[in-house]
């Protein structure tokens, strides 16, 4: 389980490194969404990972680590995700804008 | 009361840069109020601060670092006060006459009272740090001031000039300060100025000594500093008499006496002290001489002046101390008034060349008379304050300090330097008031409003009552003063104006008398020659300032970008990429990190299958994304839903919800973004260019890129196969319903215990909506992109073909069956929206789910229905939603103030509604609601913004149309 979840973020790592070099604007914010896939997988891992845990209380009880899930990671990864999304929105945004403004897509606004 | 002291004059400033421009008047009166405030304020507190104790304020600001917001008022720092606050006082009634119209007055009077509450926190700040930071304030606020007329280049390039030398020091004192603090174990001022021998014993003395000479002598224009002086004359002339008469460059003598107890008596002290006040005094005499313009007269006899303070100060007697105090005062009274009166001058004249101007006593006798009175304070002619201060320092140029060559010059130096202020005190007055009426001035002269002169005749009459009757009118004061700077070792002084036949009296006869000769001599060569003395004309700190300068900030920094810098992306992601990862490695590594043993049995069979997907679809990506870009962007959904089954499979409901939903508008909003990228056609012979250096890059990079993926694989699999240490988060875990009402933890903590993050988070995800909106106003396609995509001109061209079509018919009927079930789907879709807001405090859910569920239901129907037919039916405002939902969620959190909680405390209860049963109704619901609105707000905000430029693009169209046509004509 933690070996297939830690070679799942390697792989995604390593894609979205490889594309953030790449010159071309939309493979930079393909590379971008990668990784963020990674990190948030690597943050949830923070909590270690659990099968059928239950992630919710019951009502009027607390609960634990060893019966609950863990849930900082949890909202951690949250909103993480959502900020990426806004990050995805402003980099195309600026991309195309780029690519109107300067003709190419290349990163640098130039061949 | 010491607060309001400080505080008075910058609450002044913010109210007066409010008052609209063409209000001058009111702006003067109002900034005249608050001068008048500060110095009743700080005449009030004698009474406090006469019997010897420090009157002190304290705020714990950050007491752990030492750092206290403290004032502290003795009999110095009131002395001080009150001569900024008169001054001030008198400064604003003088530029209320001065400035014109024309100029924007209040901002000058909005500068001019925060620089006077910089000047009084330097004066009364009880702390090092604090003080530090009211220095650097005098420097910036200066800088605003003498750049007041900005439209003037010699006005920025003064302002420039004085900052970045005044700056500089201010730095370097700042050092010294915190040497000192670390020297003796405190800020605090009381401690310091107890301390005196710990820190001249201390091995660090002389760095100290030096980096806060380094400051005061900057500030107060001491040689080789001094040459910015006279290029901040270009500031307006009450800016002039404020700044170089009693506070600017004041600061840098205030600082020396403030610290002459702890400080000074070293050979150290003696020899830079010394040496740079003797060459101040010396030089900036005999270039006064030399000067046509009047205030550049002026400011280089105000450099004399601070010199012969500083000398006073390096003697390291008591007795010098109180000369130097007593001279600070006098010099403040006569030259605020004498920069005044050239003020007036240049007000009613329009020049302020020596040189053009000539016989004004018949236009103005009572300016005439005052300056005169003024002058001959400023030449130390008997029975004026400036006399008595000079005596005091004759008596101690004539005493025999220290064995050495630099003692034994002072007394020659003092009456050479005494000689060429009456020499320059003569001309001002000669060359301005006698001689032939002047011709051709570019406005007839006359005497000015009588309140434009009031200030001056206020400062002359103390100026004559001072020297006249001395030990009954500053006595006293100055005693305070002295004696809070000396202490016990207050020596016995007289005040008298007659001493008897003694020799400083004679040194000030031989300076007169020589002062005199030396002018009619010099005379008939004055009154023609060019600005600037002989023999040092060339010799310009000026343009030694400029050559450093240009070598500093143009010449190095230029070589250091061309070879460290590039403006090239890739190039600058290698470097953060390398960086990051050796920041990762070597404290690993360093540690002895061993990657924990890979155990193959322990595979997840679901796991395995679902990521084998997922990684063959990441890499794809990776591998499409240069030319099949929809085909990346489908593999990279697959990469995304593999992540989200994982939340699924691993117990993260919430996530999964969360990355489902965002994963489809992201989809969307990549699908509307790539109708405006045109395609980048694969080309075969991208084969041929694979030349040596681009694969050897192109393996680099992969290089690079594995190394991270390992790196990132090794760490997360060794933390993953670790127990779990002890975490903040059993905490939440016990309390998440006992105290925030909920069962679902992740969503408490969202709304609840970090609630505060949040508030931030939602705030970001507003701004990069605005920006996204904003960025998309003026956005202009790619022109390449214009036309019209290529499956609709397949349907237009079907269209045509038969004749029972009209053109637009088959894109109205495109996918029509789904596009009908899709508008039914509105309802179902907001049912569902809800029903994640309201279960999300319990069961997995909650506002930004919902919000993002909710914005899905709107893309739809712009997808289906098409963007027009959507606005003519639903109301659609997201910048009001996005407004609406900050307002409510910063509201909540506001709202536990009213019951005197802390910001966003939550309140849990559950509410029994009739047939739905019980409700949770935590205050957390009302945020979670803001919350919800500001996520769909910005969704939609940022879709539609995308969205829309499909509407905009035919104008677009006919725009390029247009110009193209240009083109052809």
């Amino acid at each position: 389980m933690e070996l297939v979840l830690s070679v799942a973020i390697g792989v995604l790592t390593a894609s979205g490194v490889w594309l953030l070099f790449r010159p071309r604007t939309y493979q930079v914010v393909i590379g971008l969404s990668l990784l963020s896939y990674a990190v948030n997988l690597f943050i949830f891992g923070m909590g270690r990972l659990r099968i059928n845990a239950p992630p919710v209380l019951e009502k009027g009880g607390a609960g634990g680590l060893l019966t609950h899930t863990d849930p900082i990671p949890q909202a951690l990864v949250l909103t993480a995700i959502v900020i990426g999304f806004a990050m995805t929105a402003l980099f195309l945004v600026v991309l195309l804008a780029s690519r109107g403004l300067t003709g190419t897509d290349h990163v640098d606004g130039r061949e | 009361m010491l607060l309001s002291l400080v505080l008075a004059p910058f609450a002044g400033s913010l109210v007066a840069i409010c008052i609209p421009s063409h209000k001058g008047t009111v702006s003067a009166w109002w900034s005249g109020a608050i001068a008048l405030f500060c110095l009743a304020t700080s005449a009030g507190l004698y009474p406090a601060i006469a019997n010897g104790e420090p009157l002190k304020y304290e705020i714990a600001w950050l007491p752990e670092l030492g750092l206290n917001f403290t004032l502290r008022m003795d009999g110095f720092a009131w002395m001080f006060a009150s001569l900024v606050t008169a001054i001030g006082l008198l400064v604003v009634v003088y530029a209320r006459y001065y400035m014109s119209a024309s100029d924007p007055v209040p901002r000058f009077f909005s500068l001019f009272l925060a620089f006077m509450g910089a000047m009084l926190g330097v004066v009364l700040s009880g702390n090092l740090v604090l003080l530090a930071i009211f220095w650097e304030l005098t420097s910036i606020i200066s800088f605003l001031l003498i750049g007041y007329w900005y439209h003037n280049a010699a006005a920025r390039d003064g302002a420039r000039m004085a900052l970045t030398v005044t700056g500089t020091g201010g730095l370097c004192m700042f050092v010294g300060l915190m040497l000192i603090g670390h020297v003796v174990g405190s800020y605090d001022l009381d401690v310091v100025l107890a301390s005196g021998n710990v820190i001249r014993e201390h091995p660090l003395y002389t760095t100290i000594l030096v980096l806060i000479l380094l400051g005061a002598l900057t500030k107060s224009a001491q040689f080789p500093f001094h040459f910015w002086l006279p290029h901040a004359m270009a500031a307006p002339t009450p800016v002039s008499a404020f700044l170089h008469s009693a506070t600017l460059v004041k600061a840098g003598v205030f600082l020396l006496i403030r610290l002459w107890p702890v400080m000074a008596g070293t050979d150290a002290w003696f020899w830079i002290v010394g040496l740079a006040g003797l060459s101040t005094l010396l030089l900036g005499a005999y270039f006064a001489i030399f000067q046509q313009d009047l205030k550049g007269l002026l400011a280089y006899s105000t450099i004399s002046h601070l010199g012969l303070i500083t000398v006073l100060l390096s003697l390291g007697s008591p007795l010098a101390a109180v000369a130097a105090i007593f001279h600070t005062i006098n010099h403040a009274t006569f030259k605020a008034s004498l920069f005044m009166a050239a003020g007036i001058i240049d007000h009613e004249t329009g020049t302020r060349d020596m040189r053009r101007l000539s016989g004004l006593f018949r236009f103005m006798p009572f300016t005439a008379t005052l300056a005169m009175v003024a002058s001959a304070s400023m030449a130390g002619v008997p029975l004026l304050n400036g006399f008595l201060s000079k005596e005091m320092f004759f008596a101690e140029a004539i005493e025999t300090h220290r064995y050495n060559l630099l003692d034994t010059v002072t007394p020659y130096v003092a009456t050479l330097a005494s000689m060429f202020a009456v020499t320059y005190s003569l001309r001002f007055i000669h060359s301005v008031f006698f001689g032939p009426p002047p011709v051709d001035l570019p406005k007839s002269p006359h005497e000015p409003p009588h309140w434009m002169r009031a200030p001056i005749e206020f400062l002359v009459l103390a100026c004559l009552v001072v020297g006249i009757v001395p030990s009954y009118t500053i006595g006293p004061f100055l005693h305070t003063a002295v004696q809070s700077v000396l202490g016990p070792a207050t020596p016995n002084y007289s005040l008298a104006v007659w001493h008897g036949w003694n020799l400083p009296l004679f040194m000030s006869l031989i300076a007169l008398a020589g002062g005199v000769a030396l002018f009619l001599i010099m005379k008939n060569y004055l009154a023609t020659s060019i600005e600037g003395p002989p023999l040092f004309r060339r010799l310009e700190g000026q343009r030694i300032f400029e050559r450093v300068l240009v070598t500093l900030s143009w010449k190095w920094a230029r070589s250091i970008e061309m070879r460290a810098g590039t403006r090239r992306l890739q190039p600058q992601m290698r470097v953060l990429i390398l960086v990051a990862l050796a920041a990762g490695a070597i404290p690993l590594l360093l540690r002895g990190f061993s990657p924990a043993e890979i155990v193959v049995r322990s595979i997840d069979p679901v796991l395995g299958f679902l990521w084998l997907i997922g990684i063959i679809c990441a890499i794809g990506a990776a591998y499409q994304a240069k030319f099949h870009r929809l085909a990346s962007l489908v593999l990279l959904g697959g990469a995304g839903l593999a992540t989200c089954l994982t939340f699924v499979w691993l117990s993260a409901p919430d996530l999964a919800v969360t990355q489902l939903l965002v994963e489809i508008v992201t989809t969307v909003l990549i699908l509307l973004g790539l109708r405006w990228l045109p395609k980048r056609i694969e080309q075969h012979d991208e084969q041929e260019i694979m030349t040596f250096p681009v694969r050897m890059r192109r393996l680099r990079d992969f290089a690079l890129a594995i190394l991270c993926g390992i790196g990132m694989m090794l760490i997360s699999y060794t933390l993953m196969t670790k127990s779990l240490p002890e975490t903040i988060s059993s905490y939440f875990l016990e309390r998440a319903y006992s105290e925030g009402g909920g069962t679902n933890v992740v969503n408490v903590i969202l709304v609840d215990f970090r609630g505060f993050d949040t508030l931030g988070e939602i705030a970001v995800l507003c701004i990069v909506a605005l920006t996204v909106f904003a960025l998309l106003l003026r956005f202009r396609p790619a022109t390449e992109s214009l036309e019209t995509p290529e499956q609709q001109r397949v349907q237009n061209a079907f269209d045509d073909k038969h004749p029972d079509r009209a053109k637009g018919d088959s894109i109205a009927e495109y996918l029509f069956v789904p596009s009908v079930i899709m508008r039914w789907m509105f309802p179902a879709i907001g049912l569902f929206a809800a029903f994640l807001f309201f279960r999300g405090h319990d069961l997995p859910g909650g506002g930004f789910a919902a919000g993002i569920t909710m914005s899905i239901a709107f893309i739809l129907q712009y997808m289906a229905g098409g963007t027009r037919w959507v606005e003519e039916r639903l109301r659609i405002h997201p910048l009001r939603w996005m407004s609406i939902g900050l307002i409510v969620a910063t509201a909540t959190g506001l709202g536990s103030w009213l019951f005197g909680y802390p910001f966003l405390t939550s309140h849990a209860q559950y509410a029994d509604l009739p047939i739905i049963g019980k409700v949770p109704l935590a205050s957390a619901i009302l945020f979670d609601l803001g919350v919800f609105s500001l996520v769909l707000g910005a969704t939609v905000l940022i879709l539609i913004a995308l969205a829309h430029q499909s509407v905009r693009a035919p104008r677009a169209q006919a725009r390029a149309a247009r110009s193209a046509a240009k083109e052809t004509v």
